[in-house]
C-alpha cells in the first residue's frame, strides 16, 4: 500500500533542495576558477596552453554530462575510493562548468576590441595589467548575462546526479513518489521549486542584458 | 655638449611578413630627435605597420630598430623600455570605455609604477588642460565627441611623458568639423619640440609642421623630402599620381 503524501514529504523535498543549491554553488565556484583559467589559456599566445584548453573544452562539451557523471562515479571506485555520489557529482559538474564558462568567457574576452589591448600595450602595461585593468572589466560586462544563463542550466543540470544516487531535489522527489505514488503532486512540487530558484535568475540575466546593451555605446 | 642630434628612431633593413605576404620591404629610416615626420601613401601600403613596429605592436622578421639607442630586437626588457618612451595615438581613439577620462589618463602611470595616485592625477589634469578639455575629466569616453575623445587619447599618451609620439591616421575617423581641434593639438605638440611620426593625409598639417614627408607604396619608402619639395617638386611618377588623387 502507498501512504498519503503529507507535510513530512514536503519538508523532506525542501531539505533535499538545499543539496541542489549546495551542489550548484560548488560546481559554479569551481567552474568559475577553472573557467577563468580555461578562458585565459584559450586566448593566450602560448600554443601549448591553447591546444590543451581547446582539447579540454572539446571533451567536456562533446560528451553528455550524464556520461561524465558515470565516469567520475565509477572512476572513484576504480581508484579504490569509497563510493561517494556528492564527490563524483561535484567533480563532474565542476569540469562541466569549467568547460562551458571557459568558452563563454573566452568569447567575452575576444569580444573586447583588439584596439583596447593595443592601446594598453602601447601605454607599456604588462599582460597582467592589461588583463586586470582593461580587458577583463570589459569582458565581465559582456559575460555577465550569459554566465547567469549558464548558472540556470547548471542548476537544472544537477538533477542528473539523481541517477548516480545523489539525494538532491529530483531524487528526493523519486523517493517520495515511490512511497506515495502521487507523481503529479510530487513532481509538480519539485518542478515548482526548480522554477522558484531559476526564474528570478533568468529575469536577472535578462535585466543585465538590457542594461549591458544600454551601457557605453561605442 | 654635442651638436649632432641624436637619432630618436633608427630602422635598418626592416622587413615584416604577415605569413607569406611582405608588408614592409627593407625599410631604412632615421628620425632625429625633435624631428617631425609625416608618412602618407595609398591604403595598404604599410604605413600603420611601419609605425607599429616602433613600439613593437608588430614584430619584425628582418632588420634592426633602435629607439633612443635601445635596440628593440635585442631582448631583455628593451621592448618595455622602448614602450615607456613611445606614445601612440590610434585612428579609433581606443580609449578605455569603462573608465572616466581622468582614469584613462591615470591608469598607465599608476599601474606601471611611474607615479603615486596623487602624482598621476596631477599629471592627468595637467595634460587634459594642455589638450583643452580639463572640464571633461569625470565623463566617460562615450559622452564625448570624436574630437574630444582623440584629444583625451593624446593626453593619455602624454601622461607617460614619452619622448616620441606615433600617430596613426588620428583624424581619419573624425567628422570634418572636428579635424581641426585635433590637428591644432598636434601642432602645439610639434611646436614644443616633440619627436613625432604621423601617418596622415592632412597635407595642410604636413606643410605646417613636417620636417620631412615620406611616401610609401607596397611596403617600401618611395620618396622622402621636406614638404616644399615633396608637394612642389615630386620626383616619382607614383607620388605625382598619388598627390593628384588626394588633392
Ligand atoms: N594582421 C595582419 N595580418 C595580415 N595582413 C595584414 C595584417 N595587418 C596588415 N596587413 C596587410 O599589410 C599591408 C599593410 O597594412 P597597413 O600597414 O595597415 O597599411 P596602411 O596603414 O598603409 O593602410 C596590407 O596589405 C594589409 O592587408
Ligand atoms: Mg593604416
Amino acid at each position: 500500500m502507498f501512504r498519503q503524501f503529507g507535510p513530512a514529504d514536503v519538508l523532506y523535498i525542501l531539505e533535499a533542495a538545499r543539496w541542489t543549491l549546495i551542489l550548484s554553488a560548488i560546481a559554479f565556484t569551481g567552474g568559475a576558477i577553472g573557467g577563468l583559467a580555461v578562458a585565459l589559456a584559450r586566448s593566450s599566445q602560448v600554443t601549448l596552453l591553447r591546444v590543451l584548453s581547446t582539447g579540454f573544452i572539446r571533451v567536456f562539451q562533446g560528451t553528455p554530462l550524464l556520461m561524465q557523471l558515470f565516469l567520475f562515479y565509477f572512476g572513484l571506485t576504480v581508484l579504490n575510493l569509497p563510493i561517494n555520489p556528492l564527490l563524483a557529482a561535484a567533480i563532474a559538474l565542476t569540469f562541466h562548468a569549467s568547460a562551458y564558462l571557459g568558452e563563454i568567457w573566452r568569447g567575452s574576452i575576444e569580444a573586447v576590441p583588439s584596439g583596447q589591448s593595443e592601446a594598453a600595450t602601447a601605454l607599456s602595461l604588462t599582460y597582467r595589467s592589461r588583463m586586470r585593468w582593461v580587458i577583463l572589466p570589459q569582458a565581465a560586462r559582456i559575460a555577465v548575462a550569459p554566465t547567469v544563463g549558464f548558472l540556470v542550466q547548471l542548476i537544472k543540470g544537477t538533477s542528473l546526479t539523481s541517477i548516480i544516487g545523489f539525494t538532491e531535489l529530483t531524487r528526493a522527489g523519486q523517493i517520495v513518489n515511490n512511497a506515495t505514488f502521487d507523481p503529479f503532486t510530487v513532481f509538480g512540487l519539485v518542478a515548482v521549486i526548480y522554477f522558484v530558484i531559476c526564474w528570478p535568475l533568468s529575469l536577472y540575466a535578462r535585466w543585465l542584458e538590457g542594461r549591458m546593451r544600454r551601457a557605453y555605446a561605442r | 655638449m654635442t651638436h649632432s642630434p641624436k637619432a630618436a628612431v633608427e630602422m635598418r633593413g626592416v622587413s615584416k611578413f604577415f605569413g607569406a605576404f611582405q608588408a614592409l620591404n627593407a625599410i631604412d629610416l632615421t628620425v632625429a630627435e625633435g624631428e617631425r615626420i609625416v608618412i602618407c601613401g595609398p591604403s595598404g601600403s604599410g604605413k600603420s605597420t611601419l609605425i607599429r613596429t616602433i613600439n613593437q605592436l608588430e614584430t619584425i622578421q628582418q632588420g634592426t630598430i633602435k629607439v633612443d639607442g635601445t635596440e628593440l630586437t635585442a631582448g631583455g626588457d628593451n621592448v618595455a623600455k622602448v614602450r615607456r618612451e613611445v606614445g601612440m595615438v590610434f585612428q579609433q581613439f581606443n580609449l578605455f570605455p569603462h573608465l572616466t577620462v581622468l582614469r584613462n589618463c591615470m591608469l598607465a602611470p599608476l599601474k606601471t609604477g611611474r607615479a603615486t595616485k596623487a602624482e598621476a592625477e596631477a599629471t592627468a589634469r595637467k595634460y587634459l588642460e594642455r589638450v583643452k578639455i580639463p572640464e571633461q575629466a569625470d565623463k566617460y569616453p562615450a559622452q564625448l565627441s570624436g574630437g574630444q575623445q582623440q584629444r583625451v587619447a593624446i593626453a593619455r599618451a602624454l601622461c607617460m611623458e614619452p619622448r616620441i609620439m606615433l600617430f596613426d591616421e588620428p583624424t581619419s575617423a573624425l567628422d570634418p568639423e572636428m579635424v581641426k581641434e585635433v590637428l591644432d593639438t598636434m601642432i602645439d605638440l610639434a611646436r614644443e619640440g616633440m619627436t613625432m611620426l604621423c601617418v596622415t593625409h592632412e597635407m595642410g598639417f604636413a606643410r605646417a609642421v613636417a620636417d620631412r614627408v615620406i611616401f610609401m607604396e607596397s611596403g617600401a619608402i618611395i620618396e622622402e623630402a621636406p614638404p616644399e619639395d615633396f608637394f612642389g617638386a615630386p620626383k616619382s611618377a607614383r607620388l605625382r599620381n598619388f598627390l593628384g588623387q588626394i588633392a
